[in-house]
Formats: C-alpha cells, sequence, structure tokens
C-alpha cells in the first residue's frame, strides 16, 4: 500500500481561512473533508445580555463581505419578537439596501474570486492584465454597489443605519435618484459580465442538490418569504429548527447543518435560481435561454452565470425601488418589547442566513442562534469534491490541489462567517 | 526600483478591514503597479514567501497556533501595522476577555471539547511589537490608502488621534449629544468622519479612544441623560472593549447598581 500525502496550507481566493483534507485509499476517494479551523468567537454566547437595539451592531461583525445579511436578519427577528408591524415603504428600502449587498458581494466573486479559475490565473489583478476591460467594468459594478450600501447604510462594511423598528435616517429621494445612472450602466455591465462568462469553458457535471432558498409571492427573494426546496419543502421560518439541524464534526469549528433526515442542502444562488427563475425580469430570462442555461442549474461551476443573472436583477431590482420611492412617514417605529422569542432570515449572496432570538420581558437577549449561509453549504461542498475531484485521482497533486480548491470557490463559501482556515492535504493510502 | 512587497495576515476577524483593501475598486489597480501583493490570500492564489517590505494584520489573537504564528510574521516584517479594531484591541470577541471562555464554549458548541481556544482575545501588540496602527471596525480605505502613500513616499502618515467631535464640527453636523443622545464622539478617535452622528445617532466608538479621553465625565454625562450603569457598561464594552480608556470605563461601571 503506498502513501500519497498533499497539502495545501491555506486556500485562497476565499473569505476567511481554512482547510481541506483528501484521503484516498486503494486508488479511491474515501472521504473528503472541509476543514475549518477559524478561531471562534462566539457571537451567540457574547449575545446574551445585550439590549436588543444592540444586535444588529453586533451581528454584522460576524461578516465584513455581508454586514446586511446579520442586521437584516436580527432587526427582523426583533420585531417579530415584539410584534411590529413594519410599513412596505420600508421594506422596500431594505429591500434596496440589501441588492447593494448583493451586487458588492457577487462582483468581487466573480470577477477577482472565481473568473480566475477558468483562466488558469491566480488572481484577478493577473486577470486584469488579460481582460482589464472584464475587470475595470467588475470592479465599477461592485463600486455602484458598494455605493448604494453606503448612502443607505452609511458605509459599506458594518452600515450604521439599520435599526429595529426601521433605519435612523430616511435617504431622500435626490440621494437615491443620484444612484440612477450608476445602476443604469451597472445593469449593462452586468449582461457584458454573463456574456463575457457564458464562454468560459465549464467542465460539463451535473449535481443533484436538494436547493433550499426563499420563496417570496411574486417577488425574487430577498428579504423575505418561506423556506422551500426542490424536494418540497414549505414552511414559515419560524419552523426552520424542526426540519433542519447543526451538527458538529472534529475537523471543523464551523457547526454542519443538515436536513433532519441527514441530507446535505445546496443555498445560494443555484437554490435562488432553481425555485425563483420564473420571478427573473425578462432581460435575464432572454439572456439564460440565449446562454442554454434553463430554468434549474445543477452545474456548480456555472453558478457564475446565475451570479451575474442576479446583479443584473439586482440593478433593475434597485432602479425600480429608486424610481419608486416615497421615504416613509417616519424613520422608524418605537418598539414595546416583551419576553418572545423571534425569527429572522434573509438570502445573504451566499444563501439563506437563518436567526433566532430569546427575549425577556426587558428586551434583553437569553439566547440566540445564527445560522450562516457557510454553515449549511459545508456539507454539500463535500460532497461536491468527491463527485468532482473523485474521477481524477490518478492526476498529479497539482491538478487535485487545483481542481478541489476551484469546486469550492464554485460556492464562494465565506468562512470567517461560519467560524474559519483552510488547510488542503490528500492523503493517499 | 523593485515595488514595495505587501502581505496581508488574518487571525480572529471578520475579513472586513482586508476587504477594505479590495473595496478601492478605482485604485486598486493602481496600487498593485506601486505595491507587489506578495500575499494576500482573499485575493490571490499566489502565495510568496517573506521577508515583506509591509505587512497587515488584521483580526485578535484567540488560540495558541495563533499567538505563534503572529511571532513568525513578525519576523518576515518590514513594518507590521495593525488594521482595525480586532488586531488593535482584540475585537468584539475580547467580551470573553469579561466572562467565562470555558462557558462561552459551551453555549455554542454541543462538543466544547472538540474546540480549542484561548480564555482571552487579545490585540497584535500584546505579542509582538507594532510598528502603526489603523483604527476603526472597519478601517476606513482613506486611512489605508494614505498609509500605504505615505509609506510609498517615505513620510509619516497623517492620521489624527483628534476625537470624533472635530470631524463633526468640520462638517457641520449638529451635535446629537447635546440633543440628548447618547454618543461616544467626545471620547473616540477620529476617522469615521463622524459618520453616525450624520445619521441620526451616537457614535458607538468602533474607532476605539482618542488621545486622552475623558470617558468618566462622559459617563456622568449619560448619567444625567438617564442611562443605567448597565447601558454605561454595554456602550464602552463592544468593538474596542480591550482598548484601556474604554475597559477601564466600562469597569468603573461594572458594579454600580442599576
Amino acid at each position: 500500500m503506498s502513501t500519497r500525502r498533499i497539502e495545501v496550507d491555506l486556500l485562497t481566493r476565499v473569505e476567511g481561512e481554512g482547510a481541506l483534507d483528501i484521503e484516498i485509499e486503494n486508488g479511491g476517494l474515501k472521504t473528503a473533508h472541509l476543514r475549518i479551523f477559524e478561531p471562534p468567537r462566539f457571537f451567540e454566547a457574547l449575545l446574551r445580555g445585550r439590549d436588543y437595539a444592540e444586535i444588529p451592531d453586533i451581528t454584522a461583525r460576524i461578516c465584513g463581505i455581508c454586514p446586511i445579511a446579520y442586521q437584516m436578519g436580527a432587526v427582523q427577528a426583533v420585531e417579530r419578537a415584539f410584534g411590529a408591524d413594519i410599513p412596505a415603504a420600508m421594506r422596500d428600502l431594505r429591500r434596496l439596501l440589501y441588492c447593494g449587498e448583493w451586487i458588492e458581494s457577487h462582483a468581487l466573486h466573480v470577477v477577482m474570486l472565481h473568473a480566475p479559475d477558468f483562466c488558469g490565473l491566480p488572481d484577478g489583478i493577473a486577470l486584469a492584465r488579460e481582460q482589464p476591460g472584464i475587470v475595470r467594468a467588475g470592479l465599477a459594478l461592485k463600486k455602484t454597489g458598494n455605493a448604494l450600501m453606503r448612502v443607505i447604510g452609511g458605509r459599506e462594511i458594518h452600515p450604521v443605519n439599520l435599526r429595529p423598528g426601521g433605519v435612523f435616517r430616511l435617504p431622500t429621494r435626490a440621494e437615491l435618484a443620484a444612484l440612477a445612472p450608476a445602476l443604469e450602466e451597472g445593469r449593462e455591465t452586468a449582461i457584458r459580465l454573463f456574456r463575457w462568462a457564458a464562454a468560459l469553458p465549464f467542465p460539463e457535471v451535473e449535481r443533484d442538490y436538494e436547493f433550499v432558498a426563499l420563496r417570496h409571492g411574486g417577488e425574487y427573494p430577498i428579504t423575505a418569504g418561506r423556506l422551500a426546496s426542490s424536494r418540497g419543502l414549505d414552511i414559515d421560518i419560524g419552523d426552520f429548527e424542526t426540519e433542519f439541524e447543526e451538527r458538529q464534526v472534529t475537523h471543523s469549528t464551523a457547526l454542519h447543518a443538515l436536513r433532519r433526515n441527514g441530507g446535505a442542502y445546496l443555498t445560494g444562488p443555484l437554490a435562488r435560481y432553481a425555485l425563483n427563475s420564473n420571478l427573473l425580469p425578462e432581460t435575464a430570462k432572454t439572456l439564460a435561454e440565449e446562454a442554454g442555461l434553463g430554468p434549474v442549474c445543477r452545474n456548480p461551476y456555472k453558478s457564475i452565470l446565475v451570479r451575474c443573472l442576479e446583479m443584473l436583477f439586482a440593478c433593475e431590482e434597485a432602479l425600480r425601488l429608486i424610481a419608486a420611492y416615497t421615504p416613509p412617514a417616519e424613520a422608524f417605529q418605537p418598539l414595546t418589547p416583551r419576553a418572545a422569542t423571534g425569527f429572522g432570515c434573509t438570502e445573504a449572496p451566499r444563501g439563506i442566513c437563518w436567526h433566532r432570538y430569546d427575549f425577556a420581558g426587558d428586551g434583553s437577549v437569553l439566547a440566540a442562534r445564527i445560522v450562516a449561509p457557510t454553515t449549511q453549504n459545508q456539507p454539500a461542498i463535500e460532497e461536491d469534491l468527491v463527485a468532482l475531484v473523485g474521477g481524477m485521482l490518478a492526476a498529479p497533486d497539482d491538478a487535485i490541489r487545483a481542481a478541489a480548491e476551484a469546486a469550492i470557490r464554485n460556492h464562494d463559501p465565506c468562512i470567517s462567517c461560519a467560524t474559519h482556515f483552510l488547510r488542503l492535504s490528500v492523503r493517499r493510502a | 526600483m523593485p515595488r514595495l512587497r505587501l502581505a496581508v495576515f488574518k487571525f480572529a476577524s471578520c475579513d472586513g478591514c482586508q476587504l477594505s483593501l479590495l473595496d478601492c475598486e478605482d485604485e486598486l489597480l493602481a496600487i498593485t503597479d506601486a505595491v507587489e501583493i506578495a500575499h494576500f490570500a482573499e485575493a490571490s492564489s499566489t502565495l510568496a514567501p517573506g521577508p515583506y517590505d509591509l505587512v497587515l494584520v488584521e483580526g485578535s489573537i484567540t488560540t495558541a497556533q495563533d499567538a505563534e504564528r503572529i511571532q513568525e510574521i513578525r519576523k518576515q516584517a518590514g513594518l507590521l501595522v495593525t488594521i482595525g479594531a480586532c488586531a488593535t484591541a482584540g475585537g468584539i470577541q475580547a467580551l470573553r476577555n469579561f466572562a467565562d471562555a470555558a462557558e462561552y464554549t459551551r453555549a455554542v458548541y454541543p462538543h466544547p471539547d472538540y474546540i480549542s481556544t484561548l480564555a482571552t482575545s487579545t490585540p497584535i501588540a500584546a505579542h509582538v511589537k507594532v510598528d502603526a496602527e489603523l483604527r476603526g471596525c472597519p478601517i476606513s480605505k482613506e486611512s489605508l490608502l494614505e498609509f500605504i502613500a505615505a509609506t510609498l513616499a517615505g513620510r509619516a502618515p497623517v492620521l489624527p488621534a483628534r476625537p470624533v467631535c472635530i470631524e463633526c464640527k468640520s462638517r457641520g453636523t449638529v451635535c446629537v449629544l447635546v440633543q440628548g443622545t447618547p454618543c461616544l464622539g467626545p471620547v473616540t478617535h477620529a476617522g469615521c468622519g463622524a459618520l453616525c452622528p450624520s445619521y441620526r445617532r451616537g457614535c458607538y466608538g468602533c474607532f476605539g479612544p482618542s488621545e486622552t479621553p475623558n470617558t468618566a465625565a462622559l459617563a456622568a454625562r449619560f448619567t444625567a441623560l438617564g442611562q443605567t450603569p448597565r447601558e454605561i457598561v454595554h456602550a464602552f464594552r463592544n468593538f474596542n472593549a480591550g482598548a484601556a480608556a474604554f475597559k477601564r470605563e466600562s469597569e468603573a461601571n461594572e458594579h454600580k447598581t442599576d
């Protein structure tokens, strides 16, 4: 029996740090573990005893790339616990803010993190030398997403304007209208990026995922909805814990979320698209058809195309919301704390981000539980590794390493969110 | 002339401060003309070995392995600069320093024995010599660009340690504290552009203490505004809970009765 071991100390072009263990026995793939040893920061513990009003500022710090996901789920949970009725105009303003986060996060991933894999390049900076127009356009689009975050949220990273009950300050119509020209350009950029990405060389693979995403009436889901799956699940977000569980595994400081029946599932762009592609704007549907994408995409590499479609959608949605914007009557409504449990769930760029808080009568936190998208995608990513890398075990270590990292990047894992540290080692016995 | 060799290393953190570098959308490609990004795992698969001229460190030290890793990084660093509240003061995760870290682990993980973590979250300066600090949770990209530009030019960066109040005055924002909103602006390091008061809320101190902050006087003002000792403890005990002046003030209020 021969033993061969490959190690990569640090997975690159992902948010946060982690490792990967691949074990090969008698020529066959035995296990593939995404190993996260990001030091835990214990948010759920340190939130206890804090006031409800402090939660969104604290939970934002879970992730610098998608802070809105952690703030929005928190404010929703507080509002649900205390029985607040948030007016439609406030809901629309928050959806607009969230469009900014989708655009900046997706643009970063598409151009700087994911695309280099299809071009055999180490990073977006090298890609900029070969494709300066594409990278510059992608960065400009990212900047447009950040501008939305800055105007409505105050800043791109850890915005300050969201609060339970509303926002601190309502933007003026003029402030929002000033963003429209960049969003018009962003729409064209998203189309250009999609067409460019559609010509990239994609491995021909299909994976049989159970997709889990929000579904919300006639709109593509961002801030609200019921939890649905491609295998028939359809529940209120408050029932998450009866259908999903988190398990702790020895190789990760991030918990693994699974269906109660033990199955892995996938959340994120592919899942949103599979469950809601009919709700995308016509421009996006036409583009998808042009590229032969179909209403459901099971090829994880093609998630880059779905992210481009979602950027196009987010630009159009932002333009629609800005055109319709009339400032709500009040920036926020006062809340009356009570002993209760509240739930929040939104579509972060990487997938559903679920929150539960138990409150004491004075509005302080008794218990908190936050399930990050990457926590949920880890088991599916490990199954992808088995499926996508398992067929190439005779290949040189470097090729396996590159393929494994690319397979992980397909899902844009945010290891900071799920906790962190990715080391790739391949053991051959 | 060889380009400045830059490295970015991460410890316990949210990635936001290093993201600030990628958020320099207009400047990023120009920066890479003047600076060789030798090690920046979030951005590139090329991880070149040291030594590096300038090392940006994000995050706090919370594990025994990381306490060793920062020693190795220091040896490879010309200038070592902490970016953000985690690296500079221990971050929000330093709340464990005021609690029972083992109990925190039990609260989050069903198998706490799988988790290996230190009882405290400490800033980088508690472990190695730090040449400069960029404040903020997150840092401002303007201060990052200023620091890189100054380093390239061989001059001292302009990063004033005056309080947020000065920024409020210079942008003409009406003081929220005089309107009755508790605000940490008088004791907080400038650099955000007085963001929160411009959004009609009090500063929550994410840039940490300014130079010579009179936190006791501000706490007394908060009391006069009707804040309880518990609320005052919370005000000083968040993203810069481990910074000396804020730590002292939160502890001074901790044992007062509500």
